[in-house]
C-alpha cells in the first residue's frame, strides 16, 4: 500500500480496497519498523491515528467520505495540534501540548485525514538540514550518512521513506522546497498569504508560509485545495478565490514560456545538478515549451536581505518564549530577569540564539537603517526583478539546491556555508512567488530538485508544470530501496 | 563590521538572552562572520526605492471592534509552569 500515491491511496479507500484503519496500521508499522533509521518524528500519535481512522471508515460507510477522507497524513511539528506535544524541534516547547489547532490542521481534520504523527525539524524552522532539531538530526533515506534537508527534514524524510504517503511543511527561505530536493519527492511553497499561518510557530511572518510534501504534484495538488483559503484568524491571509488545483493539471504545456536566469547557472552550481535540470529543460521542450533566457540580476543580494529580514522578524517573534506563560522555565531563578535569561539561555539552541542575536542587533537603536531599512528596499528590488522576469515568461526554471546533498556534520561548524545553500530558493521567499521542487534525477545517487517559480497566485500552473513532467518521466515513483 | 566582545554582551541583554562568559568569544567570531554577509547590502543602489514589508503590499485588514474570542485563560494556564489562583507566578519584582 506505501507504494500508492496519495491519490491512489484515495482510490483504494473509495473502491474499499483498504479501510482507513488498516491504511493507518500500515504506515504505523512502517514508522515502528524504519523510523530508527531516520528519526524523522518526534511525536507519533497511534492512538489518535487510529480513532480518527475508524470515524474515517464510519463516515466512509455511511456514504459521507470525501475525496481524502481516511488517507494518513504526517504534520511538521510546527504545527499547533490540540492535545499533543508541538515542539517546533526546540528543548523550549519540549512540554508545550498546544491548546488549540492550526487552521491548517483543522482543515485537514474536516476533510477527514488521518494525522500519523509529528515530524522532526531544524528548531523553530531555523535551518537547512534539520541538524538543528533538539531530537537529533534526521537521516536522508537515500543515504544515511547525509542531510535530508531542512527545515522540514522530517517531512521529507518520511514521506521519500513512504513512512507517510505526504505531510505539511513550511517554508520561509526554503524549508519545503530544498528537503523536497535532497529527499527526492515533490514540495510547494504557495505564494505569501495562500495558506493560513494561524498556529504555524512564527519564525520570520512576512515570509513563513506552509504547503504540502508530497510524492507527486497531483497529490500536492489535491492536498493545496483543502489548505488554501483565507483566514481571518491571519492577518495576512489573502481573500482570493481557490481554484480546484488537480482541474487544470493535464494543461497542455504548448507555447509555455519557461524563464532560465542566468543568475541561477553560475559558479557555485554543482555539475550533476546542473545536468538533470538541462535534462528536465529538454524532456519540457519536447512537451513544447519554449526557453527564454532571463536575467534576476539582484540574486546575490538575497541572502544577506534574507539574514536581516528573517532574524529581525525572529527576535521579535521569538520575545514571547519568556518562561512565563509557556514552554521551558530555568530552575530557582533569582529574579526576573534572570528568570528570562536563563530560560532562554537554556530552552534555544545556538542557531536559533544567533539568529535572535543577529535580529536584535539589526533593529538595535543606531543600526536599523543601515541594516533593516537597507534590507527592506533591496527585498524591492528582488520582488522588481521577478515582476520583470514574469511579463516575459509563465514560469521560471532552475535548480532548487546547488548541490544534491551533504553529508552529517559536513556544514555544522560554519553557519555561513549553510545559508547559502539556499541561494536559489531564498529569493522566492523575499518576493513572496510561490515555487515548487520536483524530482528530475540524481547526482552522485542522491537526488536532485527541479524547481520551478511561478507568478503571484499561479499555483495551479506549476501544478500542472510539475504534473506533465511527472507523466513523462518516473524520477518521483522511485523510492529508496532500503525503505521498499 | 567585526563586533567587540561587549557589543555580544549588550545585545544578549537586549534579547533578554542568556550568553555566559565562555561563549562570548565563539558567539561573537560568528555573528561576525554573519554580518560580513550582511556587509554585501552596503554595495547595493537603493536610492529611491521603497522598503517593501509585505510581498503584495497588502495593508492591515481591519474588523469590527466586536468580542469574538471565549475565555480560555484555563486552558492557557494549564500549560504555564507556574499558576496560582488563576495567576502567572514570577520572582518578587517589587520588593
Amino acid at each position: 500500500m506505501h507504494d500508492k500515491t496519495l491519490n491512489g491511496l484515495a482510490d483504494a479507500l473509495a473502491t474499499r480496497q483498504v479501510s482507513s484503519v488498516e491504511l493507518t496500521r500500515h504506515f504505523l508499522d512502517r514508522i515502528k519498523r524504519f523510523d530508527p533509521q531516520l528519526n524523522s518524528f518526534i511525536t507519533v500519535t497511534e492512538a489518535q491515528a487510529l480513532e480518527q481512522a475508524a470515524a474515517a471508515d464510519t463516515a466512509r460507510a455511511a456514504g459521507k467520505a470525501g475525496r481524502l477522507t481516511g488517507v494518513p497524513i504526517a504534520h511538521k511539528d510546527i504545527f499547533c495540534t490540540t492535545g499533543v506535544k508541538t515542539s517546533c524541534g526546540s528543548k523550549m516547547l519540549d512540554n508545550f501540548i498546544a491548546p488549540y489547532n492550526a487552521t491548517v490542521v483543522e482543515k485537514m481534520n474536516s476533510a477527514g485525514l488521518v494525522m500519523l504523527g509529528k515530524t522532526n525539524m531544524d528548531e523553530f524552522a531555523m535551518g537547512s538540514s534539520n541538524e538543528s532539531s533538539f531530537y537529533g538530526p534526521v537521516k536522508n533515506p537515500w543515504n544515511t550518512a547525509y542531510v535530508p534537508g531542512g527545515s522540514s527534514g522530517g517531512s521529507a524524510a518520511a514521506v521519500a521513506a513512504r513512512l507517510a504517503p505526504a505531510a505539511t511543511g513550511t517554508d520561509t527561505g526554503g524549508s519545503i522546497r530544498q528537503p523536497a530536493s535532497l529527499s527526492g519527492i515533490t514540495g510547494l511553497k504557495p505564494t505569501y498569504g495562500r495558506v493560513s499561518r494561524w498556529g504555524m510557530i512564527a519564525f520570520a511572518s512576512s515570509l513563513d508560509q506552509a504547503g504540502p510534501m508530497a510524492q507527486t504534484a497531483e497529490d500536492a495538488a489535491l492536498l493545496l485545495n483543502v489548505m488554501a483559503g483565507f483566514d481571518e484568524r491571519d492577518s495576512t491571509s489573502t481573500n482570493i478565490e481557490v481554484p480546484d488545483y488537480t482541474a487544470t493539471l493535464n494543461n497542455s504545456l504548448e507555447g509555455l514560456r519557461i524563464g532560465l536566469p542566468k543568475e541561477f547557472f553560475g559558479a557555485g552550481l554543482d555539475a550533476g545538478v546542473e545536468k538533470c535540470v538541462q535534462d528536465a529543460i529538454r524532456e519540457y521542450e519536447k512537451l513544447g515549451a519554449k526557453i527564454v533566457e532571463i536575467s534576476l540580476p539582484n540574486t546575490h543580494l538575497s541572502i544577506p536581505a534574507y539574514y536581516v529580514i528573517a532574524p529581525a522578524e525572529a527576535s521579535s517573534n521569538l520575545s514571547r518564549f519568556d518562561g512565563v506563560r509557556f514552554g521551558y522555565r530555568c530552575k530557582s531563578p533569582d529574579n526576573l530577569e534572570d528568570l528570562y535569561k536563563r530560560s532562554r539561555g537554556e530552552g534555544f539552541g545556538d542557531e536559533v540564539k544567533r539568529r535572535i542575536l543577529i535580529g536584535t542587533y539589526a533593529l538595535s537603536a543606531g543600526y536599523y537603517d543601515a541594516y533593516y531599512l537597507k534590507a527592506q528596499k533591496v527585498r524591492r528590488l528582488i520582488k522588481n526583478d521577478f515582476d520583470a522576469a514574469f511579463a516575459k515568461v509563465d514560469v521560471i526554471m532552475g535548480p532548487t539546491a546547488p548541490h544534491a546533498g551533504f553529508k552529517l556534520g559536513e556544514k555544522a561548524a560554519n553557519p555561513v556555508s549553510m545559508y547559502l545553500s539556499d541561494i536559489y530558493t531564498i529569493s522566492v521567499n523575499m518576493a513572496g512567488l510561490p515555487g515548487l521542487s520536483l524530482p528530475a534525477g540524481r547526482a552522485d545517487g542522491l537526488p536532485v530538485g527541479l524547481q520551478i517559480i511561478g507568478n503571484y497566485f499561479d499555483e495551479a500552473r506549476l501544478l500542472n508544470v510539475a504534473h506533465r513532467y511527472q507523466q513523462v518521466t518516473d524520477w518521483h515513483t522511485q523510492l529508496p530501496a532500503a525503505f521498499a | 563590521m567585526a563586533l567587540e566582545l561587549k557589543d555580544v554582551a549588550k545585545i544578549a541583554h537586549l534579547a533578554r538572552l542568556q550568553v555566559t562568559d565562555a561563549e562570548i568569544p565563539a558567539v561573537t567570531q560568528r555573528l561576525s562572520t554573519i554580518l560580513e554577509l550582511i556587509e554585501q547590502l552596503q554595495a547595493a543602489p537603493t536610492d529611491g526605492i521603497e522598503p517593501m514589508a509585505h510581498p503584495t503590499d497588502a495593508v492591515q485588514r481591519l474588523r469590527p471592534d466586536v468580542v469574538t474570542e471565549t475565555d480560555r485563560r484555563n486552558d492557557y494556564q494549564r500549560i504555564a509552569p507556574a499558576v496560582e489562583d488563576g495567576l502567572y507566578l514570577v520572582p518578587k519584582v517589587i520588593e
